[in-house]
Formats: C-alpha cells, sequence, structure tokens
C-alpha cells in the first residue's frame, strides 16, 4: 500500500467518467421512483380520515438498530472505498465483508419485524397504512438485497481485477448506490416510524 | 478533489460524520418521545433527517467538491422532484373538500 489507484481517462466535456455519470443518472431516476412513493404516502395520510402514529403499530427500536446498521454500512463502504484508492487490497476486502454482513443484518431485522406483522395477520390489503408500510420498506429491502449482490460480486472479483483501471470507479459507484439507499432509509425511519 | 482523479479518501472525517449520525439518530427518536403535535413533528422529524442525509451526501458521496455536472444533474432532480410532490398536493387541496362533501353526502339517507 503505497501508490495511489490507477488512472482512468475522464470525459474532457463532463471531468467525471461516463460510469460516474451513469451511477449519477441512475440515482436521479432512483430519487424521483422514491419521491413518488412519499408523495402517495402523504396524500393518502391527508386523506385518511384516521391514521396511526408509527410508535403505536410499528417496532421502533427494532427500526432503530436497523438505521444504526445501515449508517454504520455507509461508514464501512466508504472505508472500503478509501482502501481501494489506497491500494490495500486486504483492507478493502475486509470493509465489503463488514458492510455486505451488516446488509444482512439489516434484511433480518426486517424480516423479524415482517414476521410480527405477519403473525398478528397484518398484510399489505389489511390497511391503507399497511399498504404503503409493506410498499415503502419492501421495495427498499429489494434495493438493500441489490446492494449486496452488486458488493459481493465486487468482493469476488477483487482478486482478479484489482488493477483493473475501472475497479476504483466501480467500487465508488457501489458505494454512491448504498449511500443513497442509506439516504431513502434515513426518511422512511422518521415517516412511517416517529410520525 | 483531486483533479481528474478519484476523490481522496479523509477517514478522520469519515468517523466524525459516523458520530453525528448515530447521534442525530437517538436525537430523533428522543423527539418522538415528546409526542408533539403532529406539524411540529413533522418540521422537526424532516428537518433531522435532512440534515442527516446532507451530511452523508456531502461526505461520502464526496458531493463537497465534486464536479459541476454531477451538481447540475442533481439540481434539475431536486427541480422535478419537488413538482413531484407539488403537484399531486396540490390537487389534492383543490379536490379534497369537494370529495369529503361527496362522501358525506353518500352517507346520508
Amino acid at each position: 500500500m503505497s501508490t495511489l489507484a490507477p488512472a482512468v481517462s475522464y470525459e474532457s466535456d463532463t471531468g467525471v467518467t461516463n460510469a460516474k455519470l451513469g451511477i449519477w443518472l441512475f440515482l436521479a431516476s432512483e430519487v424521483m421512483l422514491f419521491a413518488t412513493l412519499f408523495t402517495s404516502y402523504l396524500v393518502l395520510r391527508m386523506g385518511a380520515l384516521s391514521w396511526p402514529r408509527g410508535w403505536e403499530v410499528l417496532n421502533v427500536p427494532l427500526a432503530m438498530c436497523n438505521t444504526f446498521i445501515l449508517i454504520t454500512s455507509s461508514v464501512t463502504i466508504v472505508m472500503a472505498y478509501a482502501a481501494v484508492v489506497e491500494r490495500d487490497k486486504p483492507k478493502f476486502k475486509k470493509f465489503m465483508l463488514v458492510t455486505i454482513g451488516l446488509s444482512f443484518g439489516f434484511l433480518i431485522l426486517k424480516g423479524i419485524e415482517y414476521r410480527a406483522h405477519f403473525m398478528h395477520n397484518e398484510f399489505p390489503s389489511t390497511s391503507i397504512f399497511n399498504a404503503i408500510y409493506f410498499t415503502t420498506t419492501g421495495l427498499h429491502g429489494l434495493h438493500v438485497i441489490g446492494g449486496i449482490i452488486v458488493n459481493s460480486a465486487l468482493l469476488y472479483l477483487s482478486d482478479s481485477q484489482w488493477d483493473h483501471p475501472l475497479f476504483v470507479g466501480r467500487v465508488e459507484g457501489a458505494g454512491l448506490y448504498w449511500h443513497f439507499v442509506d439516504i431513502v432509509w434515513i426518511f422512511l425511519f422518521p415517516a412511517l416510524y416517529l410520525l | 478533489m483531486s483533479d481528474h482523479g478519484p476523490h481522496k479518501p479523509d477517514v478522520k472525517m469519515y468517523l466524525f460524520v459516523f458520530g453525528a449520525l448515530m447521534v442525530l439518530t437517538v436525537v430523533t427518536v428522543l423527539v418522538s418521545w415528546l409526542h408533539l403535535p403532529i406539524h411540529a413533528a413533522v418540521a422537526v422529524g424532516l428537518m433531522i433527517a435532512t440534515v442527516k442525509a446532507s451530511l452523508v451526501a456531502a461526505f461520502f458521496m464526496h458531493l463537497k467538491g465534486e464536479r459541476k455536472i454531477i451538481y447540475g444533474l442533481l439540481g434539475m432532480t431536486v427541480f422535478f422532484m419537488i413538482i413531484l410532490f407539488v403537484l399531486p398536493l396540490r390537487d389534492f387541496h383543490d379536490l379534497a373538500p369537494r370529495t369529503q362533501h361527496i362522501a358525506v353526502g353518500a352517507e346520508q339517507p
């Protein structure tokens, strides 16, 4: 670990790689997707004759643990990015592995939460609140699964592609996506559980 | 940001932001225990969430010191996101009194 990551070609008219511009465009479309769901949440809540306060019907301590888990995973993935920039492969693998482990931890806690709802016969069709709760957290959960797949692939490919000039950009792109998943949860947590 | 290269990692800053995010999460939950009126609760919750999201975006996503084209792209995203929020809410605001009137009328024999 002494040299920095190999140079890649940056587009002269944008100053960023096409891959980076692509991932930001993808995240912009993701913002619109989740914004649509948040708007639906607002309209449904304002139009409902009654709406439960989140803490009355949802497991706040479990969701708070999940918030801590996602924030920690955001730090570990940015540390993995720092390791790949500094050309420290063991450190990269360690932090990426911890990130993936935390992601599974998030899904396990979410599964426990879902199971408790199902045991009490609470399904998306039970109420409008449940419909929006399962839709938003379910879609977010799918994004977590997507992140696990991408991060696992990068961990697996790190041995064969470590010196590939685009590897740093791929890790950066995966990190940007993962931070976006974290940001979505930062808004979902208070909106669903605490209001 | 180094020009035309990967962002220079700042581990100390990452750890500082991590601490701030943890503290703000605890603050969010503590505020919810106050059981504020819904409008105040929404304002406080949204404010803390926005600060947390800004910290993640600025430091973990390295938006602080990013290229102009990324700022432009995000500016357009925020612009269209606001439209996405405002138009349905405005529509709801206009239609809600009428639909409530219809609903009340439907309940009467």
